[in-house]
Formats: structure tokens, sequence, C-alpha cells
């Protein structure tokens, strides 16, 4: 098992599912900090069996939105001189913008170029979004 | 208020509202002459991106007959698309010059794009496989015509229910009516999508005998296989005369009941289907007309 040490100052995202947590580290750009991030896969985990975990070494504001939506079930703990001081849930965001891509190919999106699109949240289950032009359902 | 809005989506538009184009639409049909010079100095802007001579005449002659003037393009390689222009620059520029946009467009999406962007009015008319929500409108008047209101009604849709938008459409709108059942009459092949009948509110049979179909519909909505929808040029040979609704057939249907069609039909109806009373295909055509024209009046805030 490799050791990380504990934080004393930023932000653990904890139970990440397997595999979500390269996801997570590239959609929220997380390679551009000069800071220390470290990104570990398939930690073995009582909840999940095995889960990513990523640590950052800074206070940066993260967007939930992406987090929420790549996954709503991993937790978002701050941390300060080597305590935790509070503990953040996510959920689905209802909708997004900028985030994803229309995939439908008869789209007017795919063809003009529209600068942010929002997606409607419609399937919780299966994490399915709307696009607002065309109404075809897509996910991450 | 209707005054500025767009008409993207048929379904965006509440039940008093819809009823107010409707109630417009009934005056106009009664008295044509109050309305022949209401949109006088008014300009209609009709942007066919792909040919549709049917929805155009129709909005042409709706704005023609409330006196106002209408000028575009069908065919896009003579409009500024050729030259590589952006949709919104053509949109923003053309809002200049009139009052309201008929906007038609083979991908989906189009006219809510052009509506972000425009302070004129946008009427859809048409984006790909997506919306036609005046044909809604027109099928919603015809009903209500002949039918005196779009309450409890049995609408049986019949012919290509999984691909077929005009369908879909129809069987949303109707379904935001009180006391109304559906059947969907199809070969297995064009069932009606589940999403659809996941949303619905009210009950429905599905059947792929059209004669038991047809005995308790008040509407018999028929709908045209389109050939462009198949991969392979048999199964559609197979298909497109599956139902074919003939005089004889008729004899099972109640004596008040509708037979609807958005046209333009293939081989679906047979020709001396077009005599019989309950047959208002030809009409709902002109119901058409009039339904754009309330519908130009009330987005134009005239009335």
């Amino acid at each position: 098992m490799i050791n990380v040490s504990k934080l004393k100052r930023g932000i653990v995202i904890d139970h990440i599912a397997a595999n979500h947590g390269y996801k997570i580290f590239k959609q929220l750009k997380l390679d551009e900090l000069d800071d220390v991030v470290v990104l570990m896969r398939n930690v073995p985990s009582r909840k999940l069996g095995k889960k990513d975990l990523i640590k950052i070494e800074t206070d940066i504001a993260l967007d939930f939105r992406v987090l929420g939506l790549i996954d709503p079930n991993v937790t978002v703990n701050y941390i300060k001189d080597g305590e935790l001081k509070e503990k953040a849930k996510l959920s689905l965001p209802r909708d997004v913008s900028g985030i994803l891509q229309c995939k439908n190919p008869r789209c007017i999106t795919q063809q003009e170029e529209v600068e942010s699109i929002t997606f409607y949240l419609v399937d919780e289950k299966t994490k399915e979004y709307r696009c607002e032009y065309c109404d075809a359902k897509t996910s991450l | 208020m209707l005054k500025g809005r767009h008409l993207i989506d048929p379904c965006e538009f509440t039940l008093c509202e819809l009823e107010e184009i409707f109630g417009l639409a009934d005056s106009i049909i009664h008295s044509p002459e109050r309305y022949s010079g209401i949109c006088e100095n008014k300009l209609l802007a009709s942007l066919f991106y792909e040919p549709s001579t049917r929805t155009k005449f129709s909005f042409d002659a709706a704005m023609l007959r409330l006196g106002g003037q209408v000028l575009g393009f069908s065919d896009p390689n003579t409009s500024s698309a050729a030259k590589g222009e952006s949709l919104k620059d053509t949109i923003i520029t053309i809002a200049n010059y009139v009052d309201v946009v008929v906007v038609r467009h083979p991908r989906e999406g189009t006219a809510k794009l052009l509506s972000k962007h425009s302070p004129a009015p946008i009427i859809n008319a048409g984006d790909g496989g997506h919306q036609h929500p005046t044909q809604t409108l027109t099928d919603l008047l015809t009903i209500r015509h002949y039918k005196n209101q779009l309450n409890n009604h049995c609408l049986a849709v019949c012919g290509d229910l999984k691909f077929g938008r005009t369908i879909h459409s129809l069987v949303l709108a109707m379904d935001r009516y009180e006391g109304v059942n559906f059947i969907f009459i199809s070969p297995e092949e064009l069932k009606m999508p589940s999403y659809i009948k996941e949303s619905l509110r009210n009950p429905y049979v599905e059947t792929n005998n059209l004669d038991a179909g047809i005995a308790s519909a008040d509407i018999l909505y028929m709908s045209r296989v389109q050939r462009e929808r198949f991969v392979s040029e048999d199964e559609y040979v197979r298909l497109k005369d599956y139902f074919i609704l003939t005089k004889d057939k008729l004899q099972e249907a109640k004596k008040d009941m509708i037979v609807m069609h958005p046209l333009p039909r293939v081989n679906e109806i047979a020709d001396d289907v077009d005599t019989d009373e309950r047959a208002v295909y030809f009409q709902q055509t002109k119901f058409g007309m009039y339904v754009r024209m309330a519908l130009i009046i009330k987005l134009l805030g005239l009335e």
C-alpha cells in the first residue's frame, strides 16, 4: 500500500467511484495547478470495494456542477490545520452548461458555433441530460 | 400574452394561450374580411433552408390574406448561408428588416438557436425531424372545429408511429387535455416509442389491426410511411402499404368520426375515401392557413 501523508491544508475529494478519478482530474483541470495534487486510483474501500481519491494541497473553488455530473456520490472534505473543517455532499445538477456536447449528428450545434449549450437533467438513474436545442439525450 | 413570443415547440404555449389562438382563428374563419388589412405595413421573412411547398404556401397565404407582405427564400443556395454566414448573424440582420420570421431548416434545434438572437418573433416551420408546431396547431384547430372541443375524444393514430414527428407532437399536445383515449395502430416495426408512451397521462392501447382501431375512434389520424427513414428499400416496400384506409373499412367507423392526415399521402388513404364526409384532410390544410393567420396576429400583438 502506498502511503500519502495527511494534508495540513487543502481539499480531499473522497469516495470517487473507481475509474472516475481521472475524469474528475481532467475536467477540473487539476493538471494546471502549481500546487501538489495526488490522484490515487483503486484504493481499497469498505463502502465501495475500490475507490479513487484526490488530494489537493491548496484551497481552490471547485466546480461542483462538474463534480456532481461525473460522480454525484463523492464527498468533498475541506482540511485546515490538519483537521476536517467542512464536508460537502453533491448531487446531480438540474442543468449544466459548457461541459456536455450534443451527440446528435442532426443537431444544429454540430453545424453552427454555439458558445455554451445548456443540458437539462431528464433521468437521474441514467444521468441523462437533454440538449436545449434538439432535445436529444446525452450523458458524460 | 403572446405578443413578441416565439413558437418553437407546440407545448410551450399554455392551454389558455392556445385557446386564444383558436378563438381568433374561429373569428377569422367567420369574418375573414375583418382581418384582411390587419397586417398592413407588416413584413414576414420566410426563410426556407429546405424545400417545403405546402408549409411555405400556407404561411405566405396567411400573411398575404392579412394584408401583410412576405419576403424570403426557399433555396439556401441563394441566401447568405452559401457565403458561409452564421445563422446568428443572418437572423440579427434580417430581424432589423421584418416584423416576424418563419424558418424551416433541416437541422434540429435551428429555430431555438435563432430565437436566442432575434428580437422579432420566430415561428418554427419545421426543424428536421424535431418539431413542426404549426402542424400541431393545425391539427388541434381541425379537431376543435369538427368535434367542438379538445377534451373527451378517442384519438386513433395510424401508420408510422415510430418516426412520425407530426404524430408524436399531436399525441403529446392532445395528452394535455382531459378524458382523451389513444389507440396506436402500427406494424410491430413502427410502434410508438416507449419514451412517448411513458410520458402520457391519458390511457392508450396498441394494435396492429386497423379495423379494430377504427370502430371506437372519434378521430382517425393517418400518416405516411416515409421512405427516407428506412435503410432497406425492401423493408420500406413491405411496410408502406401495411395499412390502407378504404371506403369499405370506414363502414365500421362512427358516423361522426373524422379522418385526418398531415399530407402528402402516398397510398395509405384510397381515393374513394375523399368523397366520404368524414374525410377532412383537405379542409385540414385550410385550417392550417387560418391558424397561422391567428398566430401571426397574436405574435405581432395586433389583437
